[in-house]
C-alpha cells in the first residue's frame, strides 16, 4: 500500500493538548435559550389558566352572580342578569352528540375498512378524501351546515317544524368534520394491533372480517376510546359550525330541530360585538371559556392517558 | 502541558460501568499498548462496546450511564471533573459498527470534522491524505462532491475511518467495524488497519475470533459473571499467547469455539 | 368423553358460505362509511361552486347607455368626471372632491363611483350554478313575470376584480383584497413567531432533554395537551393579553402609532402563532426524530460538540420534514375564524394593510360575515371567496407534500 506512503508522519500539533473542561459560553447560551422557549409554552398553559380564571373570578364575585344560579339554573338572559350556565350547555351537549353518533360510526367503519380491507389502490383515493374533509376550514363547514343540509333538512322533514337555524345541521356537519379524526386516530389503533393476533385468528380458521371485529377491534378498543374522546372534546370547542348554523339564542334545549347556543357560539356573538370590558357580560364570556377549557383539557389529558396506556400494552 | 512519555497508550484502572443500578462492566484494568491494535473480544453481552465507548466517552449520551474507577491517558483521568469529553473525542477517535457517513458530500465528511476542530491548513491537502490514509483516495478521487450515501458499504466505512484519521487522533476505537461487510470489504479494513497501527494505537471489538487473531497484537478476553451478570476481563496478553497457550479455562475454551 | 358436534361437508360449505356473506355485508357497510365521506366532501364543494356562479337578475337605477354615448369601460378619465359632475347632486360631487380630488383617482376608481353613485345596480335574484345551467328558460320566465324591468345575466362572483377589489358594503363591487392581504400578514406574523419559537422547543426536548425528568416531562406532556385546545380558547387569550395588556405594543403606540386600538394584526398574527405553535413543535419533533442517531454518534465522534452535531447534521436533514409541518401549520392558521372574532377582526376594511398595527379582516372572517348576511348576493360572494380561501390552502398542501416527497430521506 503505497498509499499509507505519504502518512508516515501524523502532524499531532493539531491534537489538543489539554483535556481540561473549555468554557463554552456559546453552547450554554444555546442550551439555556432552547431551554427558555421550550419552557414558554407552559406559560402559555399558565396564561390561559390565569387570565381566564381571573376575568372569571370577577365574574362570580359580581354581585348580580351567584354560583348556584350559575350552574343551576337554565336562563341565560345577560340582559336581565340571568346568568344559568345550562341554557348553553345543552346546546353544546345536544350538538355534540349528534356530532359523536355521526362521527365514531362512520369514523371506525372507515377505520375498518382501510386498515383491514383496502388494497393499495383504495387506499391512495380514499385516504385524501379524508384528508381533505380533515384540511377543510370549519368556517367553510358553517357555510355548508347553513346553505345547504339546513336547507335539504327543511325539505326532509317539513320547513313548518325545523328553522332555518338549528341543531341538527349543525350537528350532522360537525360530525363529517370530526369523521376524519376519529378514522384516523382509530386506524393508528387497529394498525398498532400486533400481526400476530391476526394471523393467530387467520389460523384458526376465522375469515378476515371475522378476524378484524373479533380479534383486531377489541383489542384495539381503547385507543378506539382515546380517539373518541378526543372527537368529544373537538365537538365541544367548536365554533364556527354552531356559531353560523344553529341559531343565536340561548335557550335550554335539547331539541336538535330548535335553534339555541352552544358555549363557544355564545362566546363568538357576544365578543364579536363591541362589548365594552370589564362589564358582567364581558367577564361571563371568560366564566365560560373557563369551563371550556377545564372540560376539553380534562377530556385531552384522559385521551393521552388512555393511548400511553395502548401503547405499553403493544411493546 | 501533559507528559507524552507514558508507556501505554492509555489505561484503565478498576474501571466499572453502570447503567442506572446496574453493573454492565466490572473492575477492568487494562494497559493498551501504543501503534499497537489490541482486539476485545468475548461472548455477545459481555460489554465489550460499552467498554470500547467508555473511552472516548460516548456512553455519556445514555442517560443512566456512569462509571467508577479510572482512564488513564497519559496520566490523565479522562472522567476527572475538569475533563471535557469533547476534547476527549478528538484525540480518540471511533469507527462504528455500521457505516454512518453524514448525508453530505465524500469530501465534507472528512472536512467537517477538521473544520469543526479549527483546522487551519489546506483542506484540500487534508482531504486527501486523509483518503489515502483509508486507502480510499484513489476509488473516489473524481468523485469528492458525490454523496457519501453513493458509495458502497465497504467504501463507506473507510470513508468513516479516513474521517475519524482527518482529526489525527492518538487512538482510534473500532466498534465492530466490519460485522456489516462482505468478506472482500473486511479484508480490505483489516489490511488498512495494518498500516493504521504505524501511526495510531487501534482498539478493536469484534465478535469474529478469527478477524481477532489475524489482525490484533493484544487481545482482552472479555466474560460474565456469573452470579452479576457483569462483565469483566478475564485475560489480556498478547494474541498469539491468548490464542495457543490462553492461561484461563474459559477463555480455551472459547477461542477454540468450545464455549459460546 | 367430548362429543364434537362441528358441522360437516354441506352444512361446513353452508355454514362458510353464510360467514362470508355476513362478512361481505359489513365489508360493504364499512366501506359505505368512506362512501359517505365521499358524497359529503363532493356535496360540499359543489355547493360552494353552486353558490358562486349562476344568473342573476338585477336592474339599474339609471340605464348606463343613456348617461353617455360611449360604452363606460371606454371613456377616458375627463370623460368620467364628466359624467359624474352630469349625475350627481352638486353637494355629493363636492363631497367626493373633498375626501380625495377626483382628478387624482384612478379610471378603475371612477368607473366604480359610477356604478355604485349613478347607475346603481340593485340585486333582485341569484340563481345557483346549476339551476342556472339546467333551467335557463324557467329562471328566464320567473324574472320575466316578477321583475318586468330586469336584466338577466350569466355572472361569475369570483373573477379577477374580486380579488383586487377591496371590500364594500354592497355584494357586487366586494372583493376580497383587504381581506387576502390581512391573511397573508396574519399567516406571517404568525409563522415569524411559531417557527423559531417551535423549532427551538423541539429541538430543546429532542436533543437535550432529558426524557425522565419532570420538567422537561411536563413541557411534552403540556404541548400535547395544548394542541388540544379548543381554538377559541386562544382567542380569549390573545384578547386578555395581546389586545388589552399588551395594547401599547400591539397598538403601535409603542412606535408613535395613534389611531388604533389593540384590534390589530400583529394582537391576530401573536395569537394564532400562539395557537399553531403545538402543532409546529409536535411537528418538529417528529422530523427530529426521524435524524438517525448514528449521524450524531459519528458528530460526536470527531469531536463535535452538541450545537455543532444539530446545527450541522440533524437541522439540515430534519429541515424538509420541519417546513412541511410549518406549512401545515400555515394552513391552520390562515383558515381559524373563531380567535380572530374574539381578538376583534374588523368586518369593514377598506384600505390595504400596511403595517402590523392596523385594524384588519382576514379571509374567513369575510366568509363568515357574508355567510351570515340574509341576502343571496352576500352567500354567493362568500362562496366565491371560499373558493379563494380553498385554493390558497391547496397550495399550500401541495407545496408541502411537493416538498415532502421531493426531500424525505429514507435511512
Amino acid at each position: 500500500m503505497q498509499a499509507a506512503a505519504k502518512q508516515e508522519t501524523v502532524n499531532t500539533t493539531f491534537r489538543p493538548k489539554i483535556l481540561k473542561r473549555k468554557l463554552r459560553l456559546g453552547e450554554s447560551a444555546i442550551e439555556a435559550g432552547l431551554f427558555i422557549v421550550g419552557f414558554l409554552t407552559i406559560f402559555v398553559t399558565v396564561s390561559i389558566v390565569i387570565v381566564l380564571g381571573d376575568q372569571a373570578l370577577l365574574f362570580f364575585l359580581d354581585p348580580e352572580v351567584t354560583l348556584a344560579e350559575f350552574f343551576m339554573s337554565t336562563k341565560w338572559v345577560p340582559a336581565i342578569g340571568e346568568f344559568g350556565i345550562w341554557a348553553l350547555v345543552s346546546a353544546t351537549l345536544t350538538t355534540s352528540a349528534i356530532a359523536i353518533l355521526v362521527a365514531v360510526p362512520l369514523g371506525l367503519s372507515a377505520a375498518i375498512y382501510l386498515s383491514e380491507y383496502a388494497s393499495h389502490r383504495a387506499r391512495a383515493v380514499l385516504k385524501p378524501v379524508l384528508e381533505i374533509l380533515a384540511g377543510i376550514p370549519t368556517v367553510v363547514y358553517g357555510y355548508f351546515a347553513l346553505l345547504f343540509v339546513t336547507p335539504l333538512l327543511r325539505e326532509l322533514i317539513g320547513s313548518e317544524r325545523i328553522g332555518v337555524y338549528n341543531m341538527l345541521s349543525a350537528g350532522l356537519v360537525m360530525g363529517i368534520m370530526i369523521l376524519p379524526l376519529i378514522s384516523s386516530m382509530s386506524e393508528d389503533a387497529l394498525s398498532a394491533v400486533p400481526n400476530s393476533l391476526r394471523e393467530a385468528a387467520y389460523a384458526m380458521g376465522a375469515t378476515p372480517f371475522e378476524a378484524s371485529t373479533q380479534v383486531v377491534l377489541p383489542a384495539a378498543l381503547s385507543g378506539i376510546g382515546a380517539a373518541v374522546i378526543v372527537g368529544i372534546s373537538r365537538a365541544v370547542g367548536e365554533t364556527m359550525i354552531v356559531a353560523i348554523a344553529s341559531g343565536a339564542t340561548s335557550e335550554f334545549t335539547f331539541n336538535p330541530l330548535k335553534a339555541a347556543e352552544t358555549m363557544t357560539a355564545h362566546i363568538a356573538r357576544i365578543s364579536g360585538g363591541d362589548l365594552p370590558y370589564g362589564t358582567v357580560d364581558y367577564n361571563s364570556l371568560f366564566a365560560i371559556a373557563l369551563m371550556l377549557f377545564l372540560v376539553t383539557l380534562a377530556l385531552n389529558i384522559v385521551s393521552q392517558w388512555i393511548v400511553t396506556k395502548f401503547r405499553e400494552q403493544y411493546e | 502541558m501533559q507528559t507524552e512519555n507514558s508507556p501505554y497508550a492509555i489505561e484503565t484502572r478498576n474501571l466499572s460501568i453502570f447503567y442506572g443500578s446496574f453493573e454492565a462492566v466490572k473492575d477492568v484494568n487494562l494497559q493498551i499498548q501504543k501503534q499497537k491494535i489490541t482486539a476485545i473480544i468475548g461472548p455477545s453481552g459481555c460489554g465489550k462496546s460499552t467498554l470500547l465507548r467508555a473511552f472516548n466517552r460516548m456512553n455519556d449520551f445514555v442517560p443512566t450511564s456512569r462509571v467508577s474507577g479510572e482512564i488513564l491517558l497519559h496520566g490523565t483521568n479522562l472522567y476527572g471533573k475538569e475533563i471535557d469529553p469533547v476534547e476527549v473525542r478528538r484525540r480518540i477517535g471511533m469507527v462504528f459498527q455500521k457505516p454512518n457517513p453524514f448525508p453530505k458530500s465524500i469530501y465534507e465528511n472528512i472536512a467537517w470534522g477538521a473544520r469543526i476542530n479549527g483546522f487551519k491548513g489546506n483542506m484540500d491537502d487534508l482531504v486527501e491524505q486523509s483518503l489515502r490514509g483509508a486507502a480510499l483516495w484513489d476509488e473516489v478521487k473524481d468523485k469528492l462532491k458525490q454523496s457519501a450515501y453513493a458509495l458502497s458499504g465497504g467504501q463507506q466505512q473507510r470513508l468513516c475511518i479516513a474521517r475519524a484519521i482527518a482529526i489525527q487522533p492518538e487512538i482510534i476505537l473500532m466498534d465492530e467495524p466490519a460485522s456489516a461487510l462482505d468478506p472482500i470489504s473486511t479484508l480490505r479494513i483489516e489490511e488498512l488497519m495494518q498500516e493504521l497501527k504505524k501511526n495510531y494505537t487501534i482498539i478493536i471489538v469484534t465478535h469474529n475470533m478469527q478477524q481477532a487473531a489475524r489482525v490484533s497484537d493484544y487481545t482482552a478476553m472479555m466474560m460474565l459473571y456469573e452470579n452479576t451478570r457483569s462483565g469483566t476481563v478475564i485475560e489480556y496478553d498478547e494474541t498469539k499467547t491468548i490464542f495457543t497457550r490462553p492461561k484461563d479455562k474459559r477463555t480455551e475454551e472459547y477461542v477454540t469455539g468450545r464455549f459460546g | 368423553m367430548i362429543k364434537y358436534t362441528y358441522p360437516e361437508q354441506q352444512d361446513l360449505e353452508r355454514f362458510v358460505a353464510l360467514r362470508y356473506r355476513t362478512a361481505w355485508i359489513w365489508q360493504l357497510l364499512f366501506l359505505s362509511a368512506l362512501l359517505i365521506a365521499i358524497v359529503s366532501l363532493s356535496a360540499l364543494l359543489l355547493n360552494v361552486v353552486d353558490g358562486a356562479f349562476g344568473y342573476v337578475a338585477y336592474e339599474f337605477k339609471k340605464d348606463p347607455l343613456t348617461i353617455s354615448e360611449k360604452p363606460l369601460e371606454e371613456l377616458s378619465k375627463d370623460e368620467l368626471i364628466a359624467v359624474l359632475q352630469a349625475n350627481l347632486s352638486r353637494g355629493a360631487y363636492n363631497k367626493l372632491e373633498k375626501e380625495t380630488p377626483l382628478a387624482a383617482r384612478s379610471e378603475g376608481e371612477l368607473y366604480n363611483l359610477i356604478i355604485e353613485r349613478i347607475i346603481q345596480i340593485k340585486t333582485l335574484e341569484t340563481y345557483p350554478l346549476f339551476r342556472s345551467l339546467f333551467e335557463k328558460s324557467a329562471i328566464e320566465a320567473e324574472v320575466r313575470e316578477k321583475y318586468p324591468n330586469a336584466r338577466l345575466e350569466f355572472r361569475s362572483w369570483l373573477s379577477p376584480a374580486f380579488l383586487t377589489t377591496p371590500m364594500s358594503s354592497r355584494a357586487e363591487f366586494a372583493g376580497v383584497r383587504t381581506a387576502l392581504l390581512g391573511s397573508m400578514w396574519l399567516v406571517g406574523i404568525a409563522i415569524a413567531f411559531a417557527l423559531p419559537v417551535g423549532v427551538g422547543a423541539a429541538i430543546y426536548l429532542q436533543e437535550y432533554a432529558d426524557r425522565k425528568s419532570m420538567v422537561n416531562r411536563i413541557i411534552q406532556t403540556n404541548i400535547n395537551n395544548l394542541a388540544g385546545v379548543p381554538s377559541i380558547v386562544y382567542g380569549m387569550l390573545g384578547l386578555a393579553i395581546f389586545v388589552r395588556a399588551m395594547e401599547a405594543f400591539t397598538s403601535g403606540a409603542m412606535f408613535g402609532i395613534t389611531d388604533t386600538n389593540g384590534r390589530t394584526l400583529m394582537s391576530a398574527g401573536l395569537t394564532m402563532g400562539i395557537l399553531v405553535l403545538p402543532l409546529v413543535v409536535i411537528n418538529a419533533q417528529e422530523a427530529i426524530k426521524a435524524v438517525p442517531d448514528s449521524i450524531r454518534q459519528a458528530a460526536f465522534g470527531v469531536g463535535a460538540t452538541r450545537w455543532q452535531s444539530i446545527w450541522s447534521h440533524v437541522l439540515p436533514n430534519a429541515l424538509p420534514g420541519i417546513l412541511t409541518g410549518s406549512i401545515l401549520a400555515m394552513s391552520r392558521a390562515i383558515g381559524e375564524t373563531a380567535p380572530l372574532i374574539i381578538v376583534g377582526a374588523s368586518t369593514f376594511v377598506t384600505v390595504d394593510p400596511q403595517s402590523p398595527f392596523t385594524k384588519f379582516t382576514v379571509l374567513p372572517i369575510q366568509i363568515y360575515q357574508w355567510t351570515a348576511r340574509p341576502q343571496d348576493e352576500f352567500h354567493a360572494i362568500a362562496a366565491a371567496a371560499i373558493i379563494v380561501l380553498l385554493v390558497l390552502l391547496l397550495t399550500f398542501n401541495a407545496t408541502a407534500i411537493l416538498l415532502r416527497n421531493r426531500f424525505q430521506r429514507r435511512w
